[in-house]
């Protein structure tokens, strides 16, 4: 089962590596992961999206627990919870194509970004399933580039 | 006075109690070195940095103290690696000081570069590379504090020449701040009543007790427990001594190699009590046929060890010693009749035998258990003589018994009883060996000479990587691949006088309990040469993967 | 000096633990990370915001290209590109300020995403820079947490 874990992190060199190795050693998998600073310089904040069965699941929380460098582990699988990803993707834009594309770019609400001769570059945040919808909708165009940061989530309402 | 990097390093080991540190200098570390001549911390010379670290393993399980050992950059540093696993899978409480090349060089390919800290990344409780020399006294702060609390680990300390010789004026400091590090010492109240019920409602109660009660000290409360309900103990290798052998309720280790007795009762147990202790393979062996009937309490330290291999029904996150003091008043006293006398039937059915002829190893270990009144400290190699070392020696107390357990290092015995006979000057050590694991790190008898330590090294030799031999012999058809050593062995003896060591030979029974006298009276470290007969198993067995209770062998 | 650095890799175990050890090991900062599959989902794609001059961001090149897994790696300093960042932003609302405080996320292009009693949760996406005023001008409220996915970029143009 799919799980988005959140991990605040004391924000120092090798902090991730040692994260990332923890997943690695381990054999856990990372289906995606993003990782920025928060509001507060010292620390960051990693979004993993993992999958696993419950017991899986509570060994990397327990794991990443343990880290000397973890300040706060929470597994957001066990409340409601707000998800985005980010992504923008470069598409091909033959001449009479452009109109379709930007069409599908407005129902997503998408953001066209960029403008090329023979391509366009458009911008969509949302759920995971609404970006994985949209790129499916573009790949008959041709897709050229595609970049994704990965999930980030919090838990709704009240902490 | 304007203190420099080497000057904080010393400063620390004093701050932290440190008697002594093993290790050998090289380039880097020069500066570091020249301090420790001055300092009150005692420098132990080895001849290969993996002896260092295998010493300060020994001395931190014999002692219960931080164990420390240093090493110069690039191969110094590797060959700590498989040292500081060691004591990681045991969960042992040593720091690493390893030198790295100057900061502008990291990442350079420099002269004996390596990345100590990703090398270690996995196999340390935590790891520092420390870039300016303001926070050495931190790191170093930490790094002690890290080691010895929660559940123990190695801690390594990788620290660039320029870290060592730049200035900085900052003392050491008295807390630490570590906002990620909260070990929890304390098990939830709740979860203790709800154990207290569990065993007060077990018909069957068995205690599965591992080295987290030597760590934590908590022999004496697992004692109480014991004798109060009257719930059998059965020990893992690593909790040999945590409660005492010679006990009608003990049922030694169970596992493996374990005891007929124990592992029956562990199958036939409706509640274990785990303490300390982490469901290693080689303890369940078949997972699904791990006291099927049995309830599970599991009090530990370490989240991860609960429910990783064995779903727990009565988890207690804490210190054995707290939690335990917690339980005791919690639980009735209880005689259990009919379950004690199952096992001791299980007892007289099923003890440990070997046969009495020849010179068999197993008569070697109990001989040296009746020399030594049961007071040595026994240190051990890997493979047969580390099992009968576990099953024909009737540990009493915590730190008696001093093994790789989880890692199964060969070449930590000889090593680790001299560390053990730093922390322990006035006790009788012994290192179980076998002529394969002992060449694996032999040079340190020169350690053990020029310290003047009277280290006893036992060699059970039978001319063979002898549990390999084991394992082909019942799994592979005799075929006896790469496991021939008797062929081309030394002449031990000779070894030890090289060394200026004395050695004596052992040939026959007779001879075996007064060369053990004579080894014991010596100033001097000994080689006891046992030429034990080639041929024998460690019985009873549990093949891998089978069920504990399906065990071969060793059944009178 | 800051560097965007985009390297695709094998969508394999230990990929990411490789890449961020290498960081760690040769004592480069990354000052965001984020990964996720790419429309080839044999393949993921790293987007590393670090810093260094010159010569040490040629080093990190070379030795991302040097690991078996990477199968590309460019360093977006050297051309025009496009970046994208992505927050979610819980912030206090006091009787009264919620007002303000939809304006700016109005000013920004922000979406609300959750309305709590006492707090609402805006997510914006842009240039790092936007970023970071937007999170300046909310701070004065209070932010009680605050999760951002790191860069993303691509290059302008054609390829």
């Amino acid at each position: 089962m799919r799980h988005v874990i959140s991990v605040t992190v004391e924000n120092k060199p090798g902090v991730l590596a040692h994260i990332s190795s923890l997943f690695a050693a381990r054999g856990y998998s990372i289906d995606s992961l993003a990782v920025g600073e928060t509001e507060d310089p010292a620390t960051s904040r990693m979004t993993i999206v993992t999958h696993g069965d419950d017991q899986i699941i509570e060994q990397i929380t327990k794991q990443l627990r343990k880290l000397i460098s973890t300040l706060k582990v929470q597994d957001l699988g066990e409340t409601e919870f707000i998800e985005r990803d980010l992504v923008i993707v470069k598409v091909n834009a033959a001449t009479g194509k452009r109109g379709e594309i930007i069409e599908i770019a407005q129902i997503f609400r998408g953001n066209i970004i960029d403008v090329g001769q023979k391509d366009l570059v458009v911008e969509l945040s949302g759920q995971e399933n609404k970006i994985q919808a949209f790129i499916d909708l573009l790949r008959p165009y041709g897709i050229k580039e595609l970049a994704r940061t990965g999930s980030i989530a919090m838990a709704r309402g009240a902490k | 006075m304007r203190k420099i990097g080497a000057d904080i390093f010393v400063d620390a080991l004093v701050k932290e109690g440190v008697e002594y540190i093993f290790g050998i200098p090289g380039a880097v570390i020069i500066p570091l070195f020249d301090k420790l001549l001055d300092s009150p911390v005692k420098l132990v010379l080895t001849r290969h940095e993996q002896g260092a670290g295998h010493a300060a393993d020994g001395y931190a399980r014999a002692s219960g103290k931080v164990g420390v050992c240093i090493a110069t950059s690039g191969p110094g540093a590797t060959n700590l690696v498989t040292a500081i696993a060691t004591a990681n899978f045991d969960s042992v409480p040593i720091v690493a000081i390893t030198g790295q090349v100057r900061t502008p060089l990291i990442g350079n390919d420099a002269f004996q570069e390596a990345d100590m800290t990703g090398i270690t990344r996995t196999i340390t409780k935590h790891n520092f590379l420390v870039k300016d020399v303001c926070d050495l006294p931190r790191v170093l702060k930490e790094a002690f504090h890290i080691a010895r609390t929660g559940r123990p680990g190695p801690v390594l300390v990788d620290l660039p020449m320029d870290v060592s010789l730049g200035q900085c004026d900052l003392d050491y400091p008295d807390t630490v701040n570590l906002p990620g590090y909260k070990p929890n010492y304390k098990g939830n109240d709740r979860q203790i009543k709800l154990a207290a019920e569990a065993i007060n409602a077990s018909k069957r109660p068995v205690l599965y007790v591992g080295g987290g009660v030597i760590i934590s000290e908590s022999a004496p409360e697992v004692f109480e427990l014991a004798t109060k309900a009257s719930i059998p103990v059965t020990t893992t290798l690593l909790g040999l001594g945590a409660f005492p052998e010679t006990h009608p309720l003990a049922l030694k280790m169970l596992g493996m190699h374990g005891t007929a007795y124990a592992n029956y009762a562990v199958t036939e147990s409706d509640l274990v009590i785990a303490v300390g202790a982490r469901f290693d393979d080689r303890v369940t062996g078949r997972l699904d046929a791990f006291a099927p009937e049995a309830k599970v309490i599991h009090i530990d330290i370490d989240p991860t060890s609960i429910s990783k291999n064995i779903r727990v029904d009565i988890p207690v996150v804490g210190d054995a010693k707290g939690s335990l003091q917690a339980l005791l008043p919690l639980v009735r006293q209880a005689t259990h009749p009919e379950w004690l006398e199952k096992i001791d039937n299980w007892k007289k059915q099923h003890p440990l035998v070997y046969k009495p002829c020849g010179l068999k190893p197993q008569y070697v270990v109990e001989q040296i258990y009746e020399a030594t009144k049961g007071e040595a400290v026994i240190t051990t190699e890997v493979g047969q003589n580390q099992m009968w070392a576990a099953q024909w020696f009737k540990y009493s107390r915590p730190r008696q018994f001093i093994s790789s357990g989880g890692l199964g290092t060969m070449g930590f015995g000889l090593p680790a009883a001299i560390g053990a006979q730093f922390a322990r000057p006035d006790a009788v050590v012994f290192d179980i060996a076998g002529d394969g694991s002992i060449q694996m790190n032999i040079q340190e008898l020169a350690t053990a000479v020029k310290y003047k330590l009277p280290v006893n090294i036992a060699i059970l030799n039978n001319g063979f990587l002898g549990m390999v031999r084991q394992w082909q012999e019942l799994f592979y058809r005799k075929r006896y691949s790469g496991t021939i050593l008797g062929d081309a062995n030394p002449d031990f003896v000779k070894v030890a006088e090289a060394y200026g060591a004395d050695g004596i030979r052992v040939t026959t029974r007779d001879e075996v309990r007064p060369a053990i006298e004579r080894a014991i009276a010596s100033p001097r470290p000994v080689i006891l040469d046992f030429a034990v007969e080639s041929e024998e198993n460690v019985f009873p067995m549990v093949p891998a993967g089978e069920a504990i209770n399906k065990m071969m062998g060793g059944m009178a």
